[in-house]
């Protein structure tokens, strides 16, 4: 019940938050958290560091961008388009990173990242340090107009609830069970007989897709898909958002999104104290406060009763 | 207690954030006819950082100060950012600057790929968008804005007429290439590329390299084997830099010449004289030209401790070019500005009868220099020879063939 | 002039050169990287980090106190190693029970506060650093040109790895290290300090990423992304060669390095991504890595 009233709440202040605060603002944090939550089914429900989600959130802008631009697509097929993109490279870079554990998994999805980083450089459909400027909104379905930033907010509002309650759906069903067994001890679930790669492979696949579902809508959104979005700095932005706010929580990714991009956003004239202030950020987060925010919240819960 | 908990926890979430998301409300509505305000938005500490950078704030707040500091009775508020040479925090912070904090106008703007965000973001909301140092000549022509952008210093169309024929007709016919592979490299490429075939040259390939590259040895290496004269070096700022120092070091300069397409006065200055002597290279401006731009150099050299680069200069005369015609017209509508801007001529110490034609584009006359041995030279700053001065009309693309399809309507 | 498949003969050689050079760097960095996480498992985002810091403090010592890159040599690796040192004591210690992904977190935050500090005193352009007289110039063979300095670098980075891989695979101290990493407690039971040997070991791990970063200053622009441009290629090195061997971390970067300096005559648009299509290909027929030993 008391989760239910949360949810409740957080929709309602999404649902009027347009009309107080910058429509753009809230798009950025509703991307984010968005990327921040599909890779937390990776890490937090399965057990799984991939330093390299910014390939797959990236890669879709790109992708959506360009369907968008290039071939005139609408909105809504254009997302489809990125998101199916990403997961394609989910498909190819899990078969192949799954093959390693632990560190090694992190270093090999961080090193994939770098490549199809390279690979976006190089190929002329990105523009390369231009990036895919003055992308259209065009029209949802061929006929709302999504030049209004309210319009596009409650589009991009849409997309985050769907894909959130689809996480949602997906962590407390009989596969999301054995993700956190596969999490919890890798060889127990081995033991009973559950083809371990087989459900990491798809955790990651999803995880790469929902990732992508971000990328693409922050492309139409925002109208610029750059070499920034496919950057190991964005790897690393999403996985501190992650753990700030809380591994392995519902909303904590959500959370941790809305504070980052919140600091980003008012520290900006700082130039690289921002960076400073992330790398510090992590630190203190590693060394004492692992369960990130929500998490801490919801221990503290659990422990007063 | 567990539901007082809970209940306090989402309330002070929802504050947190609705406190995040007002204070960005608060900010609109701010914009008002009567205050002017000048967004400055450059690289402050990348490899353009001295190309624009302090400098161009600097600048700007000069020409502010002459101007009197105040319009029609309100101060006039001059604002900056960095944006680290990307594009996509060059459009999130001129969005916000337009969307909520009620900037009239931005200015600078290099490098290319931000100048074409923020131009094509300014024809959008309708705001004036003054670009000075990023040099590519789609600005004026594919992605032109003739209502609201302005291209103020150089193209990458007079780069190439002024430096490629010079270079060509002493004798330099076969071109390789190293270029920055970004919307400005591509485009002095391509523009110095077509400049030689015309006066008969030839070229024997190119290589890209990413922007603000450390090492350029295994390009100037592919350079060399290309066993082309002259090695046209479509870079700016820190890339022309490492890449003239390289050539030093790997001795291309003993077979081959360089020809550094943009090279400003802040370069040559890093590289050396020993280095950079006799180079030919061409810019808008210079501080030694004659007794006006000696004058603003030395205020410019009392506050920033060097001297001005033409781009700064240029920020400089366009932010004054903005100021008066905004008190000319009364008021800060784009399109009345626009117009003064249009029909007034730059009288300056920059240019001599510049003239803003309806592309954009800031005729004005172009310069070819080159660099002094460091036995002519008679001190810090003293780099120049002068060489040749090059019309506007003749420098510069005419209107006639401009690819602007606005303009055609 | 002569030439190979196509290819000028001072072309090939030079890019091959060129590949020498960057695959001494990331030998020398596969190589501390390897030591710390047998040591310490931890996997040292840093490592790039500390590498840039090393040539930053060359560059300070040539700028701000005169000094010259031969006690420079000297003095940052010194320096970076007792950064190394405060690190593993402050930070590092705490982590060694929980989970081994948290040390990969904690050190890749360390890599952004350095990253951001150095970005905000001193731009992101890149600083030029002089090289010493004596290096100025090429030897001239004819077939190609040889940069005096980047002999030196090759040169020094070849001995300096054979070295550590002596020192640490065939001396006594070596072996307290390597029997320390399979089983402190036993090895602390001989009465030796295994803490210590850890702190000394994530020092003499930076302090080569240190040294590295010195000799790399003359020929990169010292600037403070020098080091996370590096960094993700030294990791895919490390999966390749396999994080168990130290011989197999040296060979396997400098084969790469030479690897990259080839594609780039060839087939120049794929020299930034061969390394990582390489380690594509050798997880999949070899996923324990060419040298590797699973632990």
């Amino acid at each position: 019940m008391g989760k239910r009233l949360i949810y409740g709440a957080l929709l309602l202040v999404l649902l009027v938050a347009p009309f107080v605060g910058y429509p753009m603002f809230l798009m950025k944090v509703l991307c984010f958290a968005l990327f921040a939550c599909a890779f937390n089914l990776l890490i937090g429900f399965t057990g799984l560091l991939s330093f390299g989600h910014a390939m797959f959130f990236g890669f879709a802008a790109y992708v959506s961008g360009h369907a968008a631009k290039v071939w005139g697509l609408t909105p809504e097929v254009a997302v489809l388009a990125g998101t199916l993109s990403a997961a394609c490279i989910g498909l190819f870079t899990g078969w192949l990173a799954v093959r390693r554990q632990g560190i090694y998994f992190a270093m090999v999805t961080l090193a994939l990242a770098q490549m199809i980083y390279f690979i976006c450089v190089q190929s002329p459909f990105t523009y390369a340090e231009d990036g895919i400027q003055s992308i259209p909104r065009g029209k949802l379905f061929g006929v709302l107009d999504m030049s209004s930033d309210t319009t596009m907010y409650y589009m991009v509002l849409a997309i985050f609830v769907a894909a959130f309650a689809l996480i949602y759906r997906v962590v407390h069903s009989p596969f999301g069970q054995v993700l956190k067994s596969i999490r919890e001890n890798e060889q127990r679930a081995l033991s009973l007989g559950y083809n371990v790669d087989h459900y990491k492979l798809l955790a990651f696949v999803l995880s790469a897709t929902l990732a992508g579902l971000a990328g693409a809508t922050k492309a139409i959104a925002f109208g610029l898909a750059t070499l920034t979005d496919v950057g190991w700095q964005m790897s690393g932005e999403v996985v501190l958002m992650t753990l700030l706010g809380g591994m392995g929580t519902l909303i904590g990714p959500a959370v941790g999104a809305a504070v980052i991009i919140t600091m980003e956003n008012y520290l900006a004239s700082l130039g690289s104290w921002v960076t400073i202030i992330m790398g510090c950020t992590f630190v203190v987060c590693v060394l004492v406060f692992r369960r990130g925010i929500v998490g801490e919240i919801e221990h503290r819960l659990g422990g007063k009763d | 207690m567990k539901r007082t908990f809970v209940t306090s926890a989402i309330a002070a979430a929802t504050a947190v954030f609705l406190a995040g998301v007002s204070t960005s409300a608060m900010a609109q509505g701010k914009l008002s006819g009567d205050s002017v305000k000048i967004g400055v938005l450059t690289d402050m500490s990348g490899v353009y950082a001295d190309y624009g950078g302090p400098g161009a704030v600097a600048a700007a707040k000069m020409a502010v100060k002459d101007f009197g500091g105040k319009m029609f009775g309100k101060p006039i508020e001059v604002v900056n950012a960095d944006h680290q040479n990307k594009p996509d925090i060059a459009k999130n912070v001129t969005q916000q600057w337009f969307d909520r904090d009620g900037v009239d106008m931005t200015v600078e703007n290099l490098n290319s790929a931000v100048a074409l965000t923020v131009q094509a973001l300014g024809k959008e909301k309708n705001k004036i968008t003054i670009v000075t140092g990023a040099a590519t000549a789609r600005m004026t022509n594919e992605d032109c804005a003739p209502g609201t952008g302005i291209h103020y210093l150089m193209d990458t169309i007079a780069l190439s007429n002024v430096v490629g024929k010079a270079i060509v007709k002493d004798g330099g016919d076969s071109w390789f290439f190293l270029t920055a592979d970004y919307a400005f490299g591509h485009s002095l490429e391509k523009d110095t590329s077509e400049v030689v075939k015309a006066a008969g040259g030839t070229v024997k390939g190119a290589v890209r390299h990413p922007l603000s590259t450390g090492d350029f040895s295994s390009f100037l290496l592919q350079a060399q084997s290309s066993g082309a004269k002259v090695v046209g070096l479509a870079n700016a700022g820190g890339d022309t830099v490492n890449s003239i120092k390289a050539a030093a070091e790997f001795g291309l300069t003993k077979k081959q010449n360089l020809a550094a397409l943009l090279m400003l006065l802040t370069d040559v200055h890093a590289i050396g004289l020993n280095t950079a002597q006799g180079l030919y290279l061409t810019e808008g401006w210079y501080w030694d030209l004659n007794p006006e731009t000696r004058a603003w150099s030395q205020k410019y050299e009392a506050e920033m401790k060097k001297k001005p680069n033409s781009n700064h200069a240029s920020v400089y005369s366009s932010t004054m070019h903005y100021l008066k015609a905004v008190q000319a017209a009364g008021t800060d509508d784009t399109a009345a500005v626009m117009k003064k801007m249009q029909d007034t001529p730059i009288n300056d110490m920059f240019a001599k009868n510049g003239k803003l034609r309806p592309d954009g584009r800031m005729v004005h006359d172009m310069y070819l220099f080159q660099v002094k041995s460091p036995a002519e030279s008679k001190g810090a700053w003293d780099y120049y020879n002068l060489k040749g001065t090059i019309k506007g009309d003749d420098a510069f693309q005419s209107l006639a063939q401009s690819r602007c399809a606005a303009l055609k309507k | 002039m002569t030439e190979i498949f196509g290819v000028p003969i001072q072309a090939l050689m030079g890019q091959l050169m060129l590949g020498l050079v960057n695959g001494s760097f990331y030998a020398i960095l596969s190589l501390g990287l390897a030591v710390i996480f047998g040591m310490l498992n931890i996997v040292n985002f840093a490592h790039g980090a500390l590498y840039m810091v090393g040539a930053f403090f060359a560059w300070m010592l040539l700028n701000y106190a005169g000094i010259n890159y031969w006690m420079a040599l000297v003095i940052a690796p010194i320096g970076v190693a007792l950064i190394g040192v405060l690190i593993e004591k402050t930070m590092l210690r705490w982590l060694h029970q929980l989970d081994h992904l948290y040390g990969l977190l904690l050190t890749f935050g360390l890599a952004l506060i350095l990253e951001g500090i150095f970005r905000e005193f001193y731009g992101s352009s890149g600083l030029p650093y002089e090289l010493p007289q004596v290096f100025r110039g090429v030897f001239d063979l004819g077939f190609m040109m040889l940069p005096k300095y980047r002999v030196w670098v090759i040169v020094v980075s070849i001995v300096l790895c054979f070295f550590t891989w002596f020192v640490i695979e065939k001396t006594k101290l070596g072996a307290y290290l390597r029997a320390g990493t399979e089983n402190p407690n036993m090895v602390k039971a001989f009465g030796i300090n295994v803490p210590l040997m850890v702190t000394l070991t994530y020092a003499f791990g930076v302090g080569l990423a240190g040294l590295a970063g010195v000799m790399a200053a003359p020929i990169y622009q010292v600037s403070p992304l020098m080091g996370s441009n590096i960094i993700i290629v030294v990791f895919a090195v490390v999966v390749i060669g396999g994080m168990g061997s130290i011989l197999g971390a040296i060979l396997t970067g400098l084969a790469l390095g030479l690897i990259e300096g080839l594609t780039k005559v060839f087939f120049a648009e794929a020299s930034t991504t061969v390394v990582f299509v390489i380690m594509a290909i050798v997880l999949l027929i070899r996923p324990a890595g060419l040298f590797g030993r699973e632990k």
